[in-house]
């Protein structure tokens, strides 16, 4: 590996780490800073990807629709209080086309509810495309994709 | 011993007693009087398995059934049970074969249930083997009957359940067809395990009343309210149901709702979107209904919000657990633009939604509350004590429906 593919291993593991913390101590309003404007963001099951389906759980075309997402949970919608705690690691960056990266990344999310519960709330990956933004990347496209395709109760949060 | 015995309330449909959710031995009974009964369930789209030995599999309640095209080029519906020694017979969800051959002693039937081969059948150097009376003809895989109706294919096992249209009936059919005009196009498939009993899920979907004061979305952004024109079709029997929302027609005027909503917290003032494509809907129905929720009993859901088209199929798995599985339709004859709406649109429904996120844990919540309330009851009583359409969704008449359906089969007069 060279120094630069090092400096680029860092600098994606120091992305999807801040990626996780964002969401997990709960600073919703930050997250949209993570994409690009024109940002295409999915959540969708293994099978729906796999067979090419386009159907999202959540389908947002643009960076104002997830300035909406948190918006409509932090007003609009009803749920228990419940955290979700994100693993994020296997990162592989899968192609380099000098426009952009695809990177793929595995997650796990731990949900706990407030009287404790705790259950493996999903696991899956992320298929991305991540685009430069001045001195740092941002996410033009991501993908989040679900082992299973079923949800327990309800899915609020990002993942 | 009869388990699943109980007392109906003397007030009838107006009153549900806590205990129909709860209860193990009625539970059990429900397998076997409704999901194993007279009634009909939505097994698949007609145009889902377009070719020779397609299958997929699902349940009626909880027995595993196999749907297979055959190769007559006809939908069959079979018990996924081999005759033998009960193993399932299809282990994928989905698939193409042949024939459908048992993993455990690699029986095999042909693609409409009937045995087409037993290994060993005669034995070995004349020793093991079948008696020779054992008749292929007599083994089969368990049939099921199907009927279809605009595209949906259900399955029954009773013989006694009347044809499709009939029990679907004329008035809640024709909301059927107004909404699969074209050929379906699955965009996608989800599911939520949902921790209630499946019939208050059932309920939430016939519960008009609700809509507007628990989904915030709903209201804020003026998707439907209570004010809206629309109103319930409710067939007789209560077997099938259909709701409708008119959005542009405000029955009291834009402030005369929000006088009638202030105070309620589902109305949030200063709340806007940044992007509003979402809400953007276009006219495809040949009418100005907004918002149609169907249902036939026991446990499907046909649902339009504005041009996003899924149906839901309520499955138990216990007393106090049940799968709801989603599948979001288009169709073949969208354009572009109108596939990407609807997609758009379905961030409003399904576990994730805007709107429906809400209905995934009301039901749990229900659940949790009525613990140890297995002697009272709920009082279902907006809208008055019958089940007749009105012009009007402040009512639970549609609930009451279900009830009506519901309670013959069980026994509970």
């Amino acid at each position: 590996m060279t120094l630069e593919e090092v400096a680029r291993r860092l600098e994606l593991e120091s992305l999807y780490a801040d990626y996780a913390h964002c969401l997990d101590d709960d600073r919703l309003e930050q997250w949209p800073d993570f994409f690009v404007e024109d940002a295409y963001y999915r959540i969708t099951s293994a099978e729906n990807f796999e067979a090419g389906l386009p159907l999202g759980l959540v389908y947002l075309t643009s960076r104002a629709m997830l300035v909406d997402r948190v918006m409509a949970l932090r007003k609009a919608n009803i749920y228990e209080p419940q955290r979700y705690r994100h693993q994020i690691g296997a990162i592989k960056i899968a192609g380099d086309s000098g426009a952009g990266l695809d990177v793929v990344a595995s997650l796990v999310v731990v949900r706990t509810m407030q009287d404790g519960e705790m259950i493996l709330f999903a696991a899956g990956r992320y298929v991305d495309r991540l685009v430069r933004s001045g001195d740092s990347w941002k996410f033009a496209r991501k993908d989040v994709v679900l082992d299973s395709r079923q949800i327990d109760t309800l899915l609020a949060m990002p993942l | 011993m009869d388990t699943h015995a109980l007392a109906w309330p003397k007030e009838g449909n107006s009153r549900v007693p806590y205990r129909v959710f709860s209860d193990e031995g009625i539970y059990r009974a429900e397998l076997d009087r409704v999901f194993l009964g007279p009634t009909w369930q939505f097994l698949a789209l007609e145009n889902e398995l377009p070719n020779p030995g397609d299958y997929k599999t699902t349940f009626l309640g909880e027995t595993p059934i196999v749907v297979t095209r055959g190769e007559d080029g006809q939908l069959h519906a079979l018990v996924n049970r081999c005759a033998h020694r009960g193993n399932l017979v299809c282990l994928k969800r989905q698939g193409n074969a042949d024939l459908l051959t048992c993993v455990y002693h690699s029986w095999s039937y042909d693609l409409e249930g009937n045995l087409k081969s037993v290994a060993f059948r005669r034995g070995i150097a004349g020793k093991g083997g079948m008696p020779d009376d054992f008749r292929m003809e007599d083994h089969g895989l368990q049939k099921l009957r199907t009927d279809h109706f605009a595209g949906l294919v259900f399955g029954t096992l009773s013989p006694e359940t009347p044809p499709l249209a009939e029990y679907i009936g004329n008035m809640v059919g024709g909301r059927v067809g107004r909404v699969l005009y074209g050929k379906p196009k699955v965009l996608g498939t989800t599911s939520q395990i949902l921790h209630n009993n499946w019939k208050l899920y059932l309920e939430n979907v016939r519960d008009t009343y609700h809509a507007s004061l628990l989904h915030t979305f709903f209201t804020t952004f003026r998707v439907a309210r209570l004010t809206n024109g629309g109103g319930v079709l409710i067939a007789e029997n209560g077997r099938a149901h259909a709701s409708y929302t008119r959005t542009k027609d405000e029955t009291v005027g834009r402030e005369g709702s929000d006088q009638l909503y202030a105070g309620i917290q589902s109305q949030r003032a200063g709340l806007h979107l940044e992007d509003t494509r979402l809400l953007q809907q276009v006219s495809e129905f040949g009418d100005d209904i907004t918002v149609q929720i169907l249902s036939v009993f026991p446990n499907f859901v046909l649902q339009q919000v504005n041009n996003s088209i899924a149906l839901r199929l309520v499955l138990p798995k216990g007393p106090d657990k049940t799968e709801l599985q989603w599948t979001f339709l288009g169709f073949e004859e969208d354009d572009a633009a109108l596939q990407e709406l609807r997609l758009l649109q379905s961030n409003l429904v399904g576990p994730a939604g805007y709107v429906s996120m809400e209905d995934g844990a009301v039901g749990g919540f229900v659940q949790r509350a009525i613990a140890g309330a297995e002697q009272q009851t709920s009082v279902v009583e907006m809208g008055g004590y019958d089940h007749v359409s009105e012009e009007t969704r402040t009512t639970e008449a549609s609930i009451r429906g279900f009830w009506q359906a519901y309670r013959p089969l069980m026994g509970y007069a």
